[in-house]
């Protein structure tokens, strides 16, 4: 999947998953950071995109240690979806 | 008499309206269901608050009847441990248990598992204007201003708190209520406004249509 497509549809999964109703997906920057400083998530919306990534991606995060560098961001989070998508293909 | 203790401001969410101190603030569509009438009161009263979109209903029915309640409320001291919360409720967390409880088929949600205690809402009104005093939540089949004065008294006679928040907020589906009352340590020439159970149940069956 083109990564621009992908990362367009990350922003409205990620909006309805964690019930970002403020934002749209064009306030959210494909770099900018999700958690504190950036979006302000917390540890309860790690949790969330997880299981975004299970329930739209079949993808299970094997190794936890992984998080803070597969959702640093939006652009992250995609070229982590498209590594294993490529990897599985 | 420096232990009195006043009814300072008192705050009810019940029938898609909103009241302080007995005066209608908020009213909305009458057929709306609680959802849509806990978002159109956030919107009213510009609460600006984005956590409040993550909360189960009884949370944001608990931060709707706080904010209302403390809006113009000015304290003489603002230690955070110098306010409690006691709340009660008949209906637990049953709402969200009934939510978290369809999404275990496929995946839990761990959003809706963080609500499946009643006393959550304590936590979030706590997070939201800073307080860290003594607090708790009981459950009960009615609204007990028996067991809430007397609770209460002992919060105030055994712990630092000046001031507490208690009252009763219930969520069962779409038949809301809430409805708390700001106590504060201050002496009062006005029989209505003392801190007795008698004036609790006055103001909780008599205000607002409930009767």
């Amino acid at each position: 999947m083109e990564k621009a497509k992908l990362m367009e549809d990350l922003k409205q999964q990620i909006i309805a998953q964690l019930n970002l109703k403020d934002l749209t997906p064009e306030s959210i920057a494909n770099e900018q950071p999700l958690f504190v400083e950036g979006l302000g998530l917390d540890s309860i919306d790690a949790l969330e995109l997880i299981v975004l990534l299970q329930q739209e991606y079949k993808i299970k995060l094997s190794n936890a240690e992984d998080g803070p560098k597969v959702f640093k961001s939006v652009s992250t989070m995609a070229d982590y979806i498209i590594q294993h998508q490529t990897e599985n293909a | 008499m420096a232990d009195h203790k006043k009814i300072s401001a008192y705050s009810i969410v019940r029938n898609n309206t909103v009241s302080k101190n007995g005066a209608l603030i908020f009213e909305y569509e009458k057929d709306a269901g609680a959802n849509d009438f806990l978002l159109a009161a956030y919107r009213q009263f510009a609460i600006n608050y984005p956590k409040f979109y993550k909360m189960d209903n009884l949370c944001k029915l608990g931060i709707i009847a706080a904010e209302v309640l403390l809006k113009d409320q000015t304290f003489e001291s603002n230690d955070p441990y110098a306010t409690g919360i006691v709340l009660s409720n008949a209906n637990s967390s049953l709402d969200t248990d009934i939510k978290y409880y369809d999404t275990v088929a496929n995946i839990a949600s761990p959003a809706l598992f963080v609500y499946t205690l009643p006393n959550i809402v304590i936590g979030e009104i706590s997070i939201k204007f800073s307080f860290k005093g003594e607090n708790a939540f009981f459950i009960f089949d009615s609204f007990n201003a028996d067991f809430t004065t007397h609770y209460v008294n002992n919060l105030f006679d055994t712990t630092g708190i000046h001031r507490c928040i208690c009252g009763w907020v219930d969520l069962p589906g779409n038949d809301y209520e809430a409805i708390l009352f700001l106590i504060e340590k201050k002496e009062t020439l006005n029989e209505q406004e003392a801190f007795t159970k008698e004036n609790l149940n006055n103001i909780y069956y008599t205000s607002n249509g409930k009767s």
